[in-house]
Parts: C-alpha cells; structure tokens; sequence
C-alpha cells in the first residue's frame, strides 16, 4: 500500500463560510483498497476534529463498506472500480462507497445477532457500519451497484467552526 | 499492523500469542492456518491471547467463529483471553459474548479447559 503523508487538513479552509467539500477516489477492486480507503479516511477526520474512538468507528466503516464492494459487489473482479466520496457539511462527514455489481437490498441481510446465525462466518459488515454510525443507507448507485452512504456528526467544537480545525486550534 | 502470531503450550493448552490486527487478507488467513494447523495436529485445548491485538474486522470476527467451530467440531475447546477494549466491545455488541468463553488471566484459564 503506498503511504499517504498528504495533511487533509488543508482542505479545511478557514477564509471559506462552512460549505459542502468533496473528496473523490476511485479505488481498484484490489484487497489494499481497502487499507487505502480506511487510511485516508481516518487521517480527514482527525484533521476534521473527530475524536479518536470515532475516528477509528468512521475508519472501520469504511473498512467494512469497501470490504463489501471488494467482496460482494465486485465479487473481486479486477476489471472493476469501487468509488469512493467523502464530503464535508457543516455539521457532518459524509461517505459514499459505490461498486459496480448488481446491488442488494438491506432487508434481505440476515440479522447477525439472531441467534441462528451467531455463528455465521460473514454477514456482520452491515451491522457494523450500521452501530458504528449515526446514518446509513444502502442504495441503487448510477450504474445499477451498491451504493453504501454513511455519515458522522461532527463533535460540536469541530461544527461550530464548520469543521475547519484551524479556527478551533485558534480557539483553544 | 501485521499479525504476529506465536504458539507455545502451557500446561497441555496450546496459547497462541497475537499481536497487530486480525483484518481481511493476511491477518485473517494466518488466524485460519494457525487454528487449523493445531487442530491437524490433534491439539484440543486452544487458548487464543488477544492482549496486543486492538483491532479485528468482520473478517477477523468471522475466523474466529469459524476456528470456534472447527475446534468445537473436532471435540474440542477455543477460548479467547485478554481482550483489549475496542475487542471486548466489538464482541460485546455482535453478541459474541454469548458464544465465546472469555477469560482475563492465563492462569484461571488454563484450569478452565475440561
């Protein structure tokens, strides 16, 4: 996996009013995508003033979302992308994770905490992006896929100053 | 944070020492060999020690049910020991509690093994 030594808090720019930012990658359907797309995302949220515990919940959702579009929706196939969307509003991160496979409905994902299916060996990925954020939603993505979206509300110092960790270290 | 594992017998119990992360890919399939390696090798008492191991995913949780399992199925016992926080929590809410005996010292679980 290559090293990302990239500051994501410039992204934060403190002349600007709070506003929508977007991030956009497009991920290969290969297994270091998803140490990628993990990596990436817990250094936004630190620089976004998340605090660690939810900075790792955010990152291993992440994990879990393009595990499943590696897995599931690509079932592997290297001839496809998984894309992958940060955004930041005001009072929240927002992210999208889009396969290029048939898609699924979530009604349809056993519930891994029925006591039938404690011992499954998969199935839990859901469930977890589900416990570890405050919104989720699996919907139809542009080209028939998955598309995962899942957000955090910011902690209150960070949305205050519409995430900008600048105005906040000023503040401290 | 690649997985380490290292197995040493303690008392007939075979502990086997993680640390680094139990994720999809490597971490994962060396789970999966170490378990069924010592299960080939007629080991029955198998205690996992998780102390420096703060992260697992849902792959990581499911070679852990799978070697449950498969240690379970060949007659015999899979115990976890140790758990960080962030494990302890993630079992705790995928009600894995349930299923797993979790002990918190080597010595009380090494008596615990039938």
């Amino acid at each position: 996996m290559l090293p990302i030594h990239r500051d994501f808090s410039e992204i934060f720019d403190p002349g600007m009013a709070p506003q929508t930012k977007r991030i956009e990658l497009m991920l290969e359907t290969v297994l270091d995508s998803v140490d990628l797309a993990e990596s990436i995302v817990m250094r936004i949220c630190d620089a976004a003033g998340f605090s660690e515990e939810d900075c790792h919940k955010i990152g291993m959702s992440v994990r879990e979302g393009v595990i499943n579009a590696y897995n599931y929706g690509n079932q592997q196939d290297r001839r496809k992308k998984i894309f992958f969307t940060v955004e930041f509003e005001p009072d929240k991160i927002v992210v999208h994770i889009i396969d290029q496979g048939k898609g699924f409905e979530v009604a349809d994902v056993p519930d891994p905490l029925a006591a039938e299916n404690l011992l499954r060996t998969s199935g839990r990925g859901i469930f977890l992006m589900r416990a570890f954020m405050d919104e989720f939603a699996v919907q139809h993505g542009p080209e028939g896929g998955a598309e995962l979206v899942m957000a955090k509300r910011l902690p209150l110092s960070g949305r205050q100053n519409g995430g900008d960790p600048a105005a906040r270290d000023k503040e401290s | 944070m690649t997985l380490h594992g290292t197995c040493r017998d303690n008392a007939g119990v075979a502990v086997i020492d993680f640390s680094g992360r139990i994720t999809l890919g490597e971490g994962s399939a060396l789970l999966r060999e170490t378990i069924r390696e010592l299960v080939r090798g007629g080991k029955k008492k198998i205690l996992i020690n998780l102390a420096d191991v703060d992260y697992i995913d849902s792959a990581g949780i499911g070679e852990l049910v799978s070697g449950y399992t498969s240690v379970s199925n060949a007659g015999g016992e899979l115990k976890l020991l140790n758990l960080t926080k962030r494990v302890h929590d993630l079992l705790q809410i995928t009600k894995l509690f349930t299923v797993f005996d979790v002990q918190n010292e080597e010595w009380t679980a090494i008596h615990s093994f039938k």
